[in-house]
């Protein structure tokens, strides 16, 4: 049942019209009212609801109002569970999780291997390390292998060889996918290969029964090859599950990891200047639009953050940016992860721009825009108040973190 | 060469004289013509060996030494170039380990990917994985070397750096986050003299057998509507993009709202 609202425009208009005869069947029917003699009368007619064998039903729990009352189903739509319960075989894969969340480039890589497994194997997931993910059912993966331990924080590559090399002893998959992405699937792969001393195929575009199609050279021709055992897949190599559900099963490896000697010590990021970064891969975007009526203090907030500074065409047209920072359909089509628009009503060019972003932020006084439509959080407010609040809060961040530290 | 004689090489992060590093080059593909080149990211790691170690740098390929493309890599200031002799389809790995492992060197700078052939981008893996020698991947800078091991920066996607400390010697390759090679001068280049030596040819039967085709053009995804009824589809097609019911906090104080945006983006790791 779909919560439309359905008119019926000739009942309502029988209903105004006193002098049409179905007038008095069309008003709405009393269920009490108080008599002439301060006596409380009912229509014991009007309760209840005719039930689907046609016969009348009164519930009187409470729970239920009749037929009158539009019960609004929210189209929660559960999709058929797709259940292995003994696996023939697993086909494993190492998403990226960039953020700790599955990236499009993963949902594709596991939809490829839930092609491959069939109705007989398992998409087995291994993570390293800590997760935000919580549609890991939907995304299509059956068993969940998650490494923990510090050995595997930070960047560990040799680490995490080690890692998969136990998975694969443990499970051995048919197949092992990864994303051959700049993310660290493209690297984890290539390393894990080398280890196994098995080929994989690379810049894999599609796979077609047991042929496989991927890039060779600079880009410029195509290698066709027999799939295997290792794959390391661009983007859009498949299409994501979409029509089932899967169990996520919980799998742990009975040996433990093999610890390597580190022979790559990661001693942590190094901040860059966030203004030398390309707007179209910036990470992390603070954009100005109409509502910013305090430049300067936008500039504060952005160093204050750290974020590379985007504006809206019509902070550029005004003079407020330069037209190099412009987002949207004309400017710079982003792929920040977080974007933070202070000021931006939202218009469809601007929105179209942002459309790669996981998430955004909105600060806006007009409650009522789309921007705010396509936020994950909004806060409406005066923006000045907000960003200066704002700066305080990150200082106080940063110097109780220190404080912590020291 | 007459440059480091006359001034003193001593104001960069490491020691040239001490530091000898070899920049292993392959034959590249002009992306519009398919014209024979220097490779992109090959010429940034001989820029980078150039930067690094100056005179000490040796630059090797493995494959055909009659190629007029390699001598564009003399150009940029080398004297030699040394060749393993190889016929195409040959596997460049084992002759190129063992040189490396004679060779006695701190650092072996590659590109991450060849421009022709395969382009699987596993020679520097598997070249690693035969010396035992760590791999850094995407090597952007050098930061100092001493007491056997050296700190790099690593570049991330995104514009971002890290800074690793890795145990010499190593192995690293560069994409295009490293230094922009130096022109190619033509006189040089044709002064160049070019050392090839012949090494055991071993096949690359897999590869062999593969063919080649022109890249088709990836087939564009299409936006399929899986809606049951015709009131989905309409909502499908007219909707306007939107998140989907995000949080939006209304009448609380700016101190209040600023700390709900600092609590998001602290979760997602943009603020540290």
């Amino acid at each position: 049942m779909s919560d439309i609202i359905r008119r019926d425009p000739r009942a309502e208009w029988i209903a105004r019209n006193r002098l049409h005869p179905l007038h008095a069947a069309m008003q709405p029917a009393q269920a009490s009212w108080m008599g002439p003699n301060g006596v409380l009368r009912k229509n014991v007619h009007g309760a209840g609801f005719i039930g689907p064998n046609g016969l009348k039903r009164i519930d009187r729990s409470g729970a239920q109002q009749g037929g009158t009352v539009k019960r609004s189903v929210s189209v929660e739509v559960q999709l058929p569970l797709h259940r292995i319960a003994t696996p023939a075989f697993y086909v494993a894969v190492v998403p990226d999780m960039v953020g700790g969340r599955l990236s499009n480039h993963d949902r594709d890589l596991l939809g490829l291997a839930h092609a491959l497994a069939g109705n007989e194997g398992a998409v087995l997931a291994v993570i390293f390390g800590e997760h935000k993910e919580t549609t890991f059912d939907t995304a299509g993966v059956d068993r969940l292998l998650i490494l923990e331990g510090s050995v595997f924080s930070g960047y560990s590559p040799e680490q995490r060889v080690q890692g998969l090399r136990a998975v694969d002893n443990q499970f051995d998959p048919h197949h092992w996918l990864l994303p051959d992405s700049r993310n660290g699937g493209g690297e984890l792969g290539r390393r894990f290969a080398a280890s196994l001393g098995e080929r994989p195929s690379t810049r894999v575009w599609q796979v077609a029964g047991e042929q496989c199609i991927g890039r060779a050279g600079a880009g410029a021709q195509d290698l066709l090859r027999p799939v295997s055992r290792l794959i390391l897949a661009q983007a859009e190599c498949a299409e994501p599950v979409s029509e089932t559900r899967h169990e996520v099963l919980p799998v742990e490896l009975s040996t433990a990891v093999v610890r390597s000697l580190p022979r790559i010590e990661d001693l942590g990021a190094v901040a860059v200047d966030p203004a030398l970064i390309p707007m179209s891969e910036a990470e992390f975007i603070f954009s100005g639009g109409n509502g910013v009526k305090d430049w300067a203090l936008f500039h504060r907030t952005a160093v204050a953050l750290g974020a590379t500074e985007g504006a809206s065409r019509v902070a550029v047209d005004d003079g407020f940016m330069m037209r190099d920072r412009q987002v949207g359909a004309s400017g710079t089509w982003v792929t920040a992860r977080v974007y933070v628009a202070v000021g931006i009503s939202g218009a469809i060019q601007h929105l179209q721009g942002i459309g790669a972003c996981d998430k955004v932020v909105a600060i806006n006084l007009d409650p009522t825009c789309d921007m705010i439509k396509r936020a994950d959080l909004s806060v409406i407010g005066e923006s000045s108040a907000i960003l200066e609040a704002l700066i305080e809060a990150v200082d106080t961040y940063r110097n109780g973190a220190k404080r912590n530290a020291a | 060469m007459g440059r480091s004689a006359m001034q003193p090489e001593m104001e960069g992060p490491v020691d040239k004289d001490a530091l000898h590093v070899i920049s292993l080059v392959s034959v590249g593909a002009h992306p519009t013509s398919g014209r024979p080149r220097r490779a992109e990211q090959d010429a940034r790691a001989v820029e980078l060996g150039l930067q690094l170690a100056g005179d000490n740098l040796h630059v090797l390929h493995a494959g055909n030494a009659e190629e007029p493309a390699l001598r564009g890599y003399l150009g940029m200031g080398v004297d030699e170039l040394h060749v393993l002799a190889q016929p195409p389809g040959a596997d460049a790995v084992p002759g190129l380990t063992d040189y490396i492992r004679e060779s006695g060197v701190q650092l072996v700078l590659t590109g991450s990917q060849a421009e022709t052939g395969e382009g699987s981008g596993m020679l520097p893996y598997l070249l690693a994985e035969s010396l035992g020698w760590p791999l850094v991947v995407g090597l952007a800078e050098v930061e100092s070397m001493s007491n056997g091991s050296a700190q790099v920066l690593q570049a991330l996607p995104r514009g971002q750096r890290r800074r690793l400390k890795v145990r010499l010697p190593f192995l690293a390759t560069v994409d295009n986050a490293a230094p922009k090679p130096r022109q190619s001068a033509y006189g040089p280049a044709q002064r160049g003299l070019l050392d090839v030596e012949e090494v055991e040819v071993v096949i690359d039967e897999v590869f062999t057998g593969a063919d080649l085709t022109p890249a088709k053009p990836r087939p564009k995804r299409l936006k399929v509507i899986k809606a049951k009824s015709g009131a989905d589809r309409m909502k499908a097609a007219t909707a306007k993009a939107s998140g989907g019911g995000g949080q939006v906090l209304k009448g609380l104080t700016a101190q209040e709202g600023a700390g709900a945006i600092l609590k998001l983006l602290v979760e997602e790791g943009v603020v540290r």
